[in-house]
């Protein structure tokens, strides 16, 4: 019998799911709000040398790899599973444009993370 | 008639807009839906980190661009669905995890709902406490 991969998205689904619920809301408010409007954290918390310096960190850089990678997996797993509800035929060219945005995702932010350095 | 007509004059109940047909299934897709916001979240991430491994100025204009109106209102939409997601995945949790069982009793879905929801605050509390800490 084949060995199904659904339980790999499925877990990817519920991680991502559960640190969004945990830090997701903190998250949006802190660079999405805060900062831009400089209340109530200072607008220059974000500069070029502080956020550098923060992603050359191992622990930054694992932190925001793993943030991003497991918000994007467990977005399109639940998008992927809800296109049925809205009328969308759920077929291959679906799958390949959900979970293949996620692989996308993660290399670029991959790459991108790497190339910051240490 | 052939087959086909008749299959094709048979009355099919029309599915259109059929979760706005009952506040639980609105609920549901509301719920949903905060998929769109976890992942737009996500690019608006991948395409800071890439900003800011192109330099400073690539990083600026990162910096900028969250600055505008139009930035500020998707964040401010982003942060409600944000809660939303919260609020309802520690609804959820209860019917998808295995039983907690301590003490010889069975640990309630409000317990654990509301245990989410403080680990929610908690976490909310310590990333807000390290950015302030950060500023230095």
């Amino acid at each position: 019998m084949k060995r199904s991969n659904a339980p790999i998205f499925w877990l990817l689904f519920g991680a991502g799911g559960m640190l969004s619920a945990l830090l997701g809301t903190a998250l949006v408010f802190i660079t999405g709000l805060a900062v831009p409007l400089g209340w109530p954290l200072p607008g220059d918390l974000l500069t070029y040398p502080r956020a550098l310096a923060f992603a050359q960190q191992w622990f930054a850089k694992g932190f925001l790899f793993v943030v991003i990678t497991l918000f994007a997996w467990h977005a399109v797993h639940r998008i992927f599973h809800s296109l049925h509800d809205i009328g969308v035929h759920n077929g291959a060219l679906a799958k390949l444009v959900c979970y293949g945005g996620a692989a996308l995702i993660t290399i670029v932010a991959a790459v991108a993370l790497l190339s910051i350095g240490f | 008639m052939n087959r086909k007509a008749a299959v094709s004059k048979a009355y099919v109940r029309p599915m259109h807009g059929w979760w706005r047909r009952d506040p639980f299934f609105v609920r549901y897709m509301a719920r949903e839906a905060t998929a769109l916001a976890v992942l737009a979240y996500a690019i608006v991430l991948t395409v800071g980190v890439v900003r800011l491994a192109q330099g400073e100025a690539a990083w600026n204009g990162w910096l900028q661009a969250l600055r505008s109106p139009w930035s500020l209102l998707l964040h401010a939409v982003l942060l409600v669905a944000m809660v939303v997601h919260a609020k309802s995945w520690f609804e959820i949790m209860p019917k998808t995890m295995p039983m907690i069982v301590i003490g010889g009793r069975r640990v309630g879905a409000a317990t654990i709902t509301r245990s989410g929801w403080a680990a929610t605050v908690v976490a909310s509390i310590a990333l807000l406490t390290i950015a302030w800490w950060l500023r230095r």
